[in-house]
């Protein structure tokens, strides 16, 4: 592409068309405008365009600019007329929902899984040779679920192909349909043991639409995700999206392939990682589901060799208004209530939490009500990054050696590529966080749920505009990462958590540290991190400082049981978090001493009280 | 966005109403356009794949899988009937000969020679559609099914549980806010759709059944009782699939809330008369709720059928139910839009508007936080 000045960018979301205007200020690119609508995939109008028109108008209206020339999309710009491109993802119509199957569970089954997860896809099933269920309630499963697609994994190269192959017949027999145009056959991928290939072909080359790619798992101890993940997105647009309403069209208009809106996130978050040279951890919490992202360096074999490895799950029963009764039966009430500093009769709070989930849309009046959905919030965080944490494992995403002995202990929990200690920076996305009154509750709500240990980052997607830096990342890097550190993230500050099991009684401290702002007068600011305790520092969003970390004995902030650790940390909105509550966090079972800690840790980052100034 | 609110359920007593009965897949149309049909008449047919048994035919026999077409007695597409030689050894020795039987009805599907399975498609299963609705047929999806046109009260639900069901409306309350007692639930409800307009509690569920009930509605229920009456935590709000022996209603959400007036005078007005109701709640995207619809076919001429979800926004004076906590259920007005943002107590920011209730108080609360009412 010769210029890209000004770019057009939209989600197409469930219920939301969200535009921003992307434009070019000297040599870096800033988000100037957004704007959104309802999205019309849906009766009455059946037709995604309509939804993406009327966003577009509205950054019209806000922006000054004309974008379209009736329902045109000007190309290129010139002066305050046209864009130079415009891009877009999608989830509308429930995102991409697939189905996969491998020979054993733990092994090809968890790679198909991570395979579609990382290229954006809701997991409806997990079928397997041995998962237990009888041929029949397999056949039935498929018959029922009438996935967007399937992936069908399955032996390593030159192994034996009955297993694969009888999957293929289960396949076969449950003739799916897919979701989307009855009068299509169901697009199955096939990526498992090469010489299977004439085999399924003959099963299922008249039944579906079948691909054949390369296997995601050749060799035991090797995983091959990216050809499958590639087959993947081009079947999403071929088949997926242009039975959508309207998609045809859409596509017609986007300067770069349509991409499923977790995917993008993906690609951003992986773009940040990698340019960084960070470990990150993301999460979108919405009203439905909870998309995890993690992106961590692992050290190879050898010991040298690093390598950034990135992994999505989502958690399609975890979220805010639809999902939040699953919440509640998932987490259970004592984990709920042990969040709320009142005094809340259970049967109320059910009643109460079952009403957002019928009329979903409805916001918190009452301080309380905002109490009980942050209380949830942080459950339905936790259960997320439980289940992020049992498939974020064991394998390296692409062509990368493990041992024999290793792949046979894939999926144990202690092989979870998730180190909080090493985790540089977290962000959270989706309404409940993007939307709090205080940006400190979002802090508190990261905090609690996913326990970052040592030092680590803070921020929040304001807009939800990660998907369109992501599919952006893919046309220019550099925009993508310029409107990302600059609009597109809110620093909330840094959290400094120490881990350990020193033997310290309540209020006595884990660690001291010293803090030199720059700039500022005065020299280091010194203290004690008193355990169980939680203190806020001030440092303001932009300033940075230098942090002297030293932990009792027993305790560790990253350097190592006892180790000073000197390190430079970042401000935000919020500010420095020390958090001295230890890992897990250590919250009392006793109803009186809990609403005590409860409400100390709430005063002290003055979250929902109103002695302190809005955060 | 346009409009910050949350579109009403509607609540009216005389529409027209269109209701598309498809079929799961294509099949046979039973009914014409122009054609009267009642609410239990079978309109559209078809024949489900029967379900599929895999038999392991290469284990059974002890052979290697790439000889077992040597060994079947029956090839692909063939009638089977269960007990049916479908392979069989064949020893040097006839005494040591092994059958394998057909444990169903049905065709032989495949006989891999990878995997050695035989696999006996059984009988298809029959799937028919009812009309759902007295009324007339206006369209026919070919292949697919009908739109049935029907005029009369329309009441719409917040939550509900159990599919489709038919029965006139008896109604056992006379004022919005009445809980129903299992006292109140005798042998003159079998067969009828019993309406009380407070709390519906799951031991009046459980006697409204045990009369043989065909529906109950009432303004609120509490989690609690859907549990114990589903048997377990409903985690996400799809429903109208549950064998509960009959379908339940709630017009307001969950808790002791009363029924609105609106929706009260409109069923009691109908009371004895036959409905035809769906517990079917679908909140995610393709919104579905619960319905009571009372066909009169006899009555005045046709107004088109609003659509609900797209109305033209909020107005001064627009009747609305609060749908959040702290005047959660209460009915009242649109008093007055508030075009700034406003502070509420939880701290958030948003947009306002203020109420004013049936006993003339008035109140600011969210925009998100109320319903209209719609006709």
């Amino acid at each position: 592409m010769s210029k890209l000045d000004v770019v057009i960018a939209t989600d197409c979301g469930s219920t939301t068309t969200k535009a921003i205007l992307i434009e070019r200020q000297g040599d870096i690119y800033r988000q100037t405008c957004r704007g959104e609508a309802p999205t019309t995939v849906e009766a009455p109008f059946e037709d995604v365009t309509r939804g993406v028109l009327n966003a577009i108008q509205e950054i019209e209206e806000l922006s000054g600019r004309q974008i379209l020339d009736g329902e045109r999309i000007i190309t290129p710009a010139e002066g305050n007329r046209g864009v130079d491109i415009y891009i877009s993802t999608s989830s509308a119509g429930g995102g991409l929902q697939m189905m996969v199957a491998g020979v054993v569970g733990s092994m090809t089954g968890e790679s198909a899984q991570r395979c579609a997860l990382g290229a954006g896809a809701i997991v409806m099933d997990v079928l397997a040779a041995n998962d237990g269920r009888l041929p029949h309630e397999k056949i039935e499963r498929i018959r029922h679920l009438r996935p967007d697609m399937v992936l069908l994994s399955g032996g390593t190269d030159g192994g034996t192909i009955s297993h694969v192959v009888e999957l293929a017949e289960y396949i076969a027999a449950a003739d799916p349909r897919p979701r989307f145009g009855t009068g299509f056959e169901l697009p199955v991928i096939f990526a498992g043991n090469r010489d299977a290939q004439s085999e399924v072909e003959r099963v299922l080359g008249s039944k579906t639409a079948l691909h054949l790619t390369e296997n995601i798992r050749p060799v035991l101890e090797r995983e091959n995700l990216g050809p499958a993940r590639h087959v993947i997105h081009d079947l999403f647009l071929e088949h997926v999206m242009a039975q959508a309403p309207g998609y045809r069209e859409l596509m017609a208009w986007t300067g770069a392939p349509i991409m499923p809106t977790p995917a993008a996130v993906g690609q951003i978050m992986q773009t940040i990682a990698r340019r960084q040279g960070i470990n990150v951890l993301g999460v979108d919490i919405g009203g439905a589901t909870t998309d995890v992202f993690s992106v961590f360096t692992v050290i190879g074999d050898d010991g040298v060799s690093a390598e950034p490895v990135f992994n999505r799950t989502v958690s399609a029963n975890l979220g805010m208004s639809y999902s939040i009764s699953n919440v509640l039966a998932e987490a259970t009430m004592p984990n709920v209530v042990r969040w709320l500093p009142v005094d809340i009769d259970e049967a109320d709070l059910r009643d109460r939490i079952k009403n957002k989930m019928i009329r979903p849309t409805t916001i918190p009046h009452m301080l309380e009500e905002l109490q009980i959905e942050h209380a949830v919030a942080r459950e339905a965080l936790r259960l997320a990054l439980v289940q992020h944490r049992e498939l974020a494992v064991g394998l390296k995403g692409v062509q990368t050696e493990r041992t024999l002995s290793d792949a046979f202990e894939q999926s144990g929990s202690g092989d979870s590529l998730i180190d909080m200690m090493s985790l540089d920076l977290l962000v959270g996305s989706g309404g409940v966080l993007s939307h709090a009154p205080r940006r400190s509750q979002t802090a508190a709500m990261l905090i609690d749920a996913f326990q970052p240990e040592g030092v680590t980052q803070l921020a929040v997607d304001s807009i939800f505009m990660m998907p369109h830096l992501g599919v952006l990342a893919s046309v220019d890097e550099k925009a993508a990462t310029d409107v990302f550190e600059r609009d597109c993230i809110v620093y909330l500050g840094t959290c400094v958590a120490p881990v350990g099991d020193g033997k310290v009684k309540a209020g006595e401290p884990c660690a001291t540290y010293e803090l030199t702002i720059d700039g500022a007068a005065g020299g280091a600011t010194r203290g004690a991190l008193g355990y169980g305790a939680l203190d806020l520092i001030p440092l303001a969003e932009g300033v940075e400082a230098d942090l002297i970390l030293r932990p009792n004995r027993g305790w560790n902030v990253g350097a190592g049981a006892g180790q000073e650790l000197r390190t430079r940390v970042r401000g935000g909105v919020v500010g420095l978090v020390l958090d001295g509550r230890g890992r897990p966090l250590d919250i009392p079972e006793d109803l009186e001493a809990r609403r005590r800690s409860l409400t100390a840790w709430n005063q002290a980052l003055e979250l929902y009280d109103d002695s302190g100034e809005e955060a | 966005m346009a409009h910050a609110y949350t579109p009403g359920l509607r609540v009216t007593p005389y529409t027209v109403l269109r209701r598309s009965r498809r079929l799961p897949m294509k099949g046979l149309v039973l009914a014409r356009v122009g054609e009267t049909v009642h609410r239990e008449q079978v309109v559209a047919r078809t024949e489900l794949p029967g379900n599929v048994r895999t038999m392991n035919v290469v284990n059974r026999l002890g052979i290697a899988a790439d000889e077992l077409h040597t060994f079947m007695l029956k090839k692909e597409g063939d009638s089977v009937q269960k007990g049916e030689a479908i392979a069989a050894s064949r020893p040097l020795i006839k005494w040591f000969k092994t059958t394998v039987e057909a444990e169903v009805d049905g065709v032989v599907e495949s006989i891999s020679a990878v995997t050695g399975q035989v696999l006996l498609r059984e009988p298809p299963l029959p799937v028919e559609v009812l009309a759902y609705v007295d009324g007339s047929i206006v369209e026919v999806l070919a292949d697919e099914g009908v739109v049935v046109e029907t005029r009369g009260a329309f009441v719409q639900g917040i939550f509900g549980v159990g599919g489709e069901a038919y029965g006139p409306l008896h109604v056992l309350s006379d004022a919005p806010g009445q809980d129903l007692t299992v006292e109140m639930i005798d042998a003159g409800c079998a067969g009828r759709t019993i309406v009380g307009t407070g709390l519906v509690t799951h031991a009046v569920i459980d006697k409204a059944r045990q009369v043989g009930a065909a529906g109950i509605i009432g303004g609120g229920m509490h989690d609690s009782d859907l549990r114990i009456l589903l048997g377990y935590d409903l985690g996400v709000a799809i429903t109208g699939a549950e064998d509960i022996g009959l379908t339940v209603i709630v017009t307001e959400g969950f808790g002791r809330i009363a029924m609105a007036r609106r929706t009260f005078d409109i069923l009691r007005a109908c009371h004895g008369r036959q409905a035809s109701l769906s517990g079917a709640t679908q909140i995610r995207a393709g919104v579905m709720r619960p319905e009571i619809i009372v066909p009169d076919l006899g009555g005045a001429p046709p107004i088109a059928e609003k659509d609900a979800t797209h109305g033209e926004g909020m107005r001064e004076g627009d009747p609305l139910r609060v749908i959040r906590a702290p005047y959660f259920g209460h009915i009242g007005k649109v008093g007055r839009l508030i075009a700034e943002l406003q502070k509420v107590e939880s701290g958030a920011s948003v947009r306002v508007l203020e109420v004013e209730f049936e006993d003339s108080s008035r109140a600011v609360v969210p925009r998100a936080n109320v319903e209209l009412i719609e006709e």
